[in-house]
């Protein structure tokens, strides 16, 4: 019996997003069809991995991933010439850590200042993050917004609660800007809309449809994922054809699974191994359901994660 | 595509004799449209008429099964193409591959793997399924050599004979009677032969086509015309493999197979895929794995089986293969997180396992041994469960009487979630001599919360 393969037929598209400025610039999303779905449509930019870093020390971070960053990571103007000059790192993702209050609750003008030193060293674009403390981030991210002006940056999260003040400041200063809503599709469509009610253009928006860890919920941001692209391209819902992003390092290196070492759990095999896999295959999960962009922290679970992506865009 | 209950009325003997159990035969038709209920139900029903229904209602991906007893596995049965549809049925079977070129004590360590791989998560029993003997030798006596290795070693676990030497299959496959095992290797060349061995033997039969690298979709009319002339030998048990190895490839392969199956209900590429994913690195070996679980392999073949992987890929089989209406619960119980002693914390939370989850492993980092009382609510969440009733202060206060945690804690003070603050009150009037704390609303707040108490 003759086979015809079916082919699918997609009536919307992802926007693509660029960047960065002069030379270094880098662009996502942009795609016709299903993730890595070359097979039958347009598929113009591979998915891209940003390499996090942050304005405090990695203390929180688990020994295995402090590791390769140990020489670098009191500073986070080393530490991001680290990831560009040595790990190649395509972006640099800057967590303002340090400004949450359980943290060392620094001012907006420190993360400000911190925001200059690093987009000064570096020529690769950078994600500018606040703490994910709702009140405190509406403060620093228009400082650090302000701070990044007219470096095409991507500023985030704005959320439901702060949203206003971050979205303005984005707007104000040439930035693209991440909408964070909890793990569903009506809420993430609602923020977009808000968002572009205040006069954002949408093709400046990143979905984060909030990420889980493997084991932590993954299926459920792997759905939603999942029912925000399809609402993109095949119901052409302009609302929610921005590109999306995975937070993955924050989520996974915070799970037992990445902790728990081997003396104590036996049967789970090498600490060192299962973290970095927990952190790659939460990663490739996620590209699978529709992410554009990753931010993540471990050299080899970038590297992996990287050739298998080689593997669906090359040849 | 499975035919309206209309249809499949139009076929029946429209007696309405009810020994179906149905008053009439457009109510059997319509149960039997809904899969409710088999033909076999209906004892007028001509043979020919039989067969028809039977094939347009079977899901359209042919259910298996592979291997017998407590470690048989099911293959098959699925009926979507996304899991926000429906649930993913039949979690994909992962299979060690050995080679029959191994020295025996290889062969009986990766036994030995194999058998010791489980793992329980979430109260579900996980583990490497099966084994994949691969005749890389190409030698028959090596192949069945290393087959008895197996049947002695480990009699239960379902086998994956590789080879496309239908003399060697018959031999290895002889030795595990009525076990239900793969045969994976028939091609357009040996497929007569290979069909005669798995049907005297009731194996599964494996095809598969070229596996060049970067080969166009070609491959999949080629597999379709191949499960075709194995059918009309009488073999209907098989395992498919477009011979796809780069991501890309089995992405649009098993993409291709499923939308047949499912939208068009193309029957000769009905049947579960079988993937090879082996890799020299280990890590790429499961993030390959991870493509074959999130799209549409049935059985993926590993070259290696480290606990780190296993639980991984186990967790993600799980995470994906989950019911996306049904929530996926916890016990109710009392929870130890470290060494909690008789001054240690109490909270309280629901039993949805992503609650359960979070909030346990934000106590964990925080390092404040405690004890967690999770309370069945039926797998929803803490505001849900309070605005269903499942999360009251009666209830709540009853739970706490029952768990034995008095026998446990020398105070009597209960943290609950800051989103339920409201019950305080009612808690303590119903609780007797205890104290109720208000915790942070989410879990992230733990940490300091369990800081500044100790401060």
């Amino acid at each position: 019996m003759a086979f015809t393969p079916s082919k699918e037929t997609y009536t919307g598209k992802v926007n693509s997003v660029t960047i960065g400025i002069d030379e270094s610039t880098v662009t996502f999303g942009g795609e016709h069809v299903l993730p890595f779905h070359t097979f039958e449509g347009v598929v113009p930019h591979r998915p891209v991995i940003a390499y996090e870093i942050q304005d405090v020390p990695p203390d929180d971070w688990p020994e295995n991933v402090q590791k390769p960053f140990e020489t670098v990571s009191h500073d986070p103007v080393t530490w991001a010439k680290f990831c560009q000059d040595v790990l190649k790192a395509k972006i640099i993702a800057l967590r303002l850590k340090g400004t949450h209050p359980d943290s060392k609750n620094r001012l907006p003008e420190d993360a400000a200042k911190t925001v200059k030193e690093v987009l000064s060293a570096i020529n690769v674009p950078v994600i500018i993050l606040g703490s994910n403390h709702t009140e405190k981030d509406a403060s620093v991210l228009v400082a650090a917004a302000e701070a990044a002006k007219n470096k095409n940056c991507i500023i985030g999260k704005a959320q439901e609660a702060n949203y206003k003040t971050i979205a303005a400041a984005a707007m104000a200063n040439n930035h693209k800007l991440i909408a964070m809503s909890e793990l569903d599709v009506n809420l993430c469509k609602q923020l977009n809309i808000l968002i572009t009610q205040l006069g954002f253009d949408r093709e400046k928006l990143i979905i984060d449809p909030m990420c889980s860890a493997l084991g932590y919920g993954l299926e459920y941001t792997y759905s939603v994922m999942e029912r925000i692209r399809f609402a993109a391209l095949m119901q052409n819902d302009l609302s929610m054809q921005a590109p999306m992003v995975g937070d993955i390092g924050l989520y996974v290196w915070k799970v037992k699974e990445t902790q728990a070492s081997e003396t104590d759990i036996p049967q789970w095999g090498s600490i060192e191994e299962r973290g970095i896999t927990w952190e790659a295959v939460t990663a490739i999960a996620l590209l699978f359901a529709g992410a554009e962009l990753l931010i993540m922290r471990h050299p080899r679970a970038v590297d992996a994660v990287e050739k298998v992506i080689d593997e669906f865009v090359e040849g | 595509m499975a035919l309206t209950g209309v249809e499949i009325f139009k076929l029946l003997p429209k007696t309405n004799c009810k020994k179906c159990g149905y008053p009439t035969c457009l109510a059997f038709a319509m149960k039997l449209a809904q899969g409710q209920v088999t033909i076999d139900s209906c004892p007028d029903i001509p043979e020919d008429i039989k067969q028809k229904l039977a094939e347009t209602s079977a899901p359209p991906v042919k259910p298996i099964v592979f291997g017998v007893g407590d470690r048989a596995v099911k293959l098959g049965e699925e009926t979507v193409l996304f899991r926000h549809e429906k649930k993913f049925v039949n979690p994909c079977v992962f299979a060690l591959e050995i080679k029959d070129t191994l020295a025996e004590s290889d062969i009986q360590r990766r036994i030995e793997e194999v058998l010791n791989s489980e793992i329980e998560r979430v109260g579900q029993k996980l583990r490497i399924d099966g084994i994949a003997l691969t005749n890389d030798s190409h030698d028959g006596g090596r192949f069945d050599a290393a087959a008895k290795i197996i049947a002695a070693k480990a009699p239960y676990v379902p086998v994956i004979f590789c080879t496309d030497n239908p003399v060697n299959a018959e031999t290895a496959v002889k030795l595990f009677p009525d076990k239900r095992p793969i045969i994976y290797g028939a091609n357009s060349e040996n497929y007569e032969s290979m069909a005669n061995t798995a049907k005297t033997c009731k194996a599964i039969l494996g095809v598969a086509v070229s596996s060049d690298f970067g080969r166009s979709s070609g491959g999949l009319d080629e597999l379709a015309t191949l499960t075709e002339k194995i059918k009309a030998l009488g073999v209907t048990d098989i395992v498919i493999d477009s011979g796809a190895k780069k991501a890309k490839d089995i992405l649009r392969d098993n993409t291709f197979i499923r939308r047949a199956a499912v939208k068009k209900n193309f029957k000769p590429l009905g049947y579960p895929v079988i993937t090879f994913a082996q890799r020299e690195d280990s890590l790429i070996e499961a993030l390959i794995t991870a493509l074959g679980v999130a799209k549409y392999s049935s059985i993926i073949v590993l070259s290696s089986i480290e606990k780190w992987k296993n639980l991984a890929l186990f967790t993600l089989r799980q995470n994906l293969y989950t019911d996306p209406q049904v929530p996926m619960q916890v016990k109710q119980n009392i929870y130890k997180i470290g060494e909690p002693t008789s001054d240690s914390p109490l909270f309280i939370t629901t039993n949805f396992s992503l609650t359960y989850f979070i909030v346990s492993g934000e106590i964990e980092n925080s390092k404040v041994p405690s004890y967690i009382a999770v309370m069945d609510c039926e797998g929803l969440s803490v505001l849900t469960a309070w605005a269903a009733g499942k999360f009251t202060a009666a209830k709540i206060a009853h739970f706490i009487k029952e768990s034995g945690i008095e026998n446990e804690v020398k105070h009597r003070e209960i943290i609950i979630p800051g989103y339920v603050a409201i019950l305080s009150g009612a808690i303590e009037e119903k609780l007797e001599g205890w104290k109720v704390t208000v915790g942070p609303r989410e879990a992230n707040g733990i940490p300091a919360f369990l800081r500044s108490r100790a401060a």
